[in-house]
């Protein structure tokens, strides 16, 4: 059954092959069995799981059903879980039970859909290789010795390994996009405030985005119709009314005109990473669409953007681990302010401190305006630069990461390395722009991804386009031989 | 630390780790520091490539989407939850948060 996607155990489900139980003891059963290896799981919610499991063939018995009903996913550990521990991969939250559930979870959980467990993941969604977490690293399924990528590693791991049909993620500056592009999966980042950012612990609030890690873009579209929507509990969510995402992955195809910024494919992308995403813009050029060449003049500049941006807010955000109110706390300490920086000190991994260290530069005093106002205008430049190419193109294209997974340990000590693993990725969340990474080949055994961004709030165009292009290839059906 | 004229080729000493630690509220160990500090003036030096860019007239952006905040009215929304909250406190008493001794 795992090597199903998550519409066809939908199918499934409805016609009556299998029940949410069934489906569950065996996910359950694979995590059991498999999980050692590859630490996708920080969690495993086993006796819930077959409780929410039971209710949902009960719904499905009493034709109160969605398409979720049954359907056993996994949630990334930033997302708050009412009685469980929400951990963010960090020795800070090891002991916090959320008392509440994030927006997000509680919509799955509404439609029906079955919770196996909570996913390892970079601590507090710092990384790119899901190294950082306080876990320990998630290893890559198509290969151990290499990294999922990160923050969402402990998802995708899950996803890639038939350990769950799908599973949420979030994503910052690519946390979504490069580990989906690295274990072969469909990944989708939405519109900055489409899904509620509620009790979806904070890094930097004006980029953090929840998403999703799939098999296909049908996948994507069942989950993203449970997650999206306003909520009152997010100051930021949008209160635009969600499309009918599955009903537009089918409507009839119009001419695409697609750009590809020219900029994309300098001497850091990996060669063969690059031929594979130009062999997947001649699939679409079969399929009709145009493709035209492009420049994003302001892009270069995203990757330094991020690190003035993402860690000023996040030494704001994290400012609230003191050791009083929840998490850890240090022992027999000498005063309060002893009480804060030794609580800081042993909660936070070395990841986190470097950022919450970086933020608190760019915002001491005397330095704002040079660092955050200034990044803050770049930042102004690289979205004018997509609105500019969206009067032009419906997508933009190009790949998701500069070269396939590396080796665990390759990059851990070298930040600088790390940050440039997504220098594709970021520009989408400063734009606030819905993207999304989709499988487009393999370099030495290893999977790549193709990024597709679009307008905002055009979610909808980009999974058709995803859709579409996934009838014409079998790249995300693809599995891991010893997962197969 | 060097001032906001002096951008270009920008490290950060150790005094500057150490006030920068201290404003952090986070302790750091002798042995740390030198490893972050040159490893913070390497992030540094790689934002400092924004200061490069023109941005005259550029208005900094407040919202990708330029919506406005978004405000409720000032109505109670919540119930008094207080021993749920306090069951995640490492330290309560009589439903007090316990903090080290602040007053002489």
């Amino acid at each position: 059954m795992h090597d199903k996607t998550l519409t066809e155990l939908s199918e499934g489900l409805a016609a009556k092959q299998f029940s949410a139980r069934e489906l569950t003891e065996h996910y359950l059963a694979r995590i059991e069995q498999l999980d050692a290896d590859l630490n996708a799981f920080v969690t495993v919610t086993a006796e819930q799981a077959l409780a929410q499991a039971d209710v949902a063939d009960a719904r499905r018995a009493g034709g109160d059903a969605t398409p979720l009903t049954g359907i056993p996913i996994a949630h990334k550990d930033i997302f708050c879980t009412t009685g469980v521990r929400t951990s963010c991969g960090s020795r800070m939250l090891d002991n916090f039970v959320s008392p509440y559930s994030a927006t997000v979870v509680a919509r799955l959980e509404d439609a029906g859909a079955v919770m196996l467990g909570k996913t390892n993941m970079d601590e507090f969604a710092m990384g790119s290789s899901n190294e950082t977490s306080y876990y320990g690293p998630v290893r890559n399924p198509w290969n151990l010795e290499c990294v999922p990528g990160g923050s969402s590693g402990g998802s995708a791991a899950a996803v890639a390994a038939g350990l769950c049909s799908g599973a949420t993620g979030t994503d910052t500056g690519g946390s979504i996009r490069q580990p989906a592009a690295l274990t072969g999966l469909t990944g989708l980042k939405p519109t900055y405030g489409r899904a509620s950012r509620y009790g979806m612990i904070a890094f930097a609030s004006s980029l953090d985005q929840a998403g999703t890690l799939t098999r296909s873009a049908s996948d994507a579209a069942h989950l993203m119709q449970a997650m999206a929507g306003f909520d009152a509990h997010d100051s930021t969510s949008l209160d635009d009314a969600v499309p009918d995402y599955l009903a537009e992955l089918d409507s009839p195809w119009e001419q695409l005109r697609i750009g590809v910024p020219e900029n994309f494919f300098d001497e850091g992308l990996d060669a063969e990473n690059a031929a594979a995403v130009r062999e997947s813009l001649d699939v679409f050029e079969r399929l009709g669409a145009t493709i035209k060449p492009l420049q994003l003049a302001h892009v270069h500049l995203s990757v330094p953007v991020y690190y003035v941006v993402a860690p000023a807010e996040a030494s704001s955000n994290l400012s609230r681990y003191d050791g009083v109110r929840f998490g850890h706390r240090a022992d027999d300490v000498d005063d309060l302010i002893d009480l804060y920086q030794r609580t800081r000190a042993e909660g936070f991994g070395a990841e986190v401190k470097r950022r919450i260290l970086t933020g608190t530069y760019v915002l001491s005093a005397g330095y704002f305006d040079a660092y955050y106002l200034q990044a803050q205008k770049v930042r102004q430049l690289i979205a004018g630069d997509f609105h500019r190419a969206f009067a032009e193109v419906d997508l933009v294209a190009g790949p998701t990461t500069p070269t396939p997974a590396f080796r665990i340990g390759q990059k851990v000590d070298d930040p600088i390395q790390m940050y440039l693993n997504d220098i594709y990725t970021i520009g989408a969340n400063l734009a606030g722009l819905p993207a999304m990474s989709i499988p487009c080949g393999f370099v030495d055994g290893l999977p790549v991804g193709l990024q597709l961004i679009a307008p905002h709030l055009m979610e909808g165009r980009l999974l058709k386009a995803a859709h579409r292009f996934q009838r014409e290839t079998d790249w995300h059906r693809r599995v891991p031989e010893r997962y197969a | 630390m060097s001032t906001a004229s002096e951008f270009r080729a920008v490290s950060l000493t150790p005094e500057d780790v150490n006030k920068l630690c201290a404003l952090a509220r986070l302790e750091i160990g002798p042995d740390e520091v030198a490893d972050l500090s040159a490893k913070l003036s390497d992030i540094v030096r790689l934002v400092d490539e924004l200061q490069a860019q023109d941005t005259d007239g550029v208005e900094p952006m407040a919202h990708p989407l330029e919506r406005p905040q978004r405000l409720r009215p000032d109505a109670v929304s919540e119930t008094d939850a207080r021993d749920l909250y306090q069951a995640n406190a490492p330290r309560v008493e009589q439903g007090l948060y316990l903090v080290p001794k602040v007053i002489e």
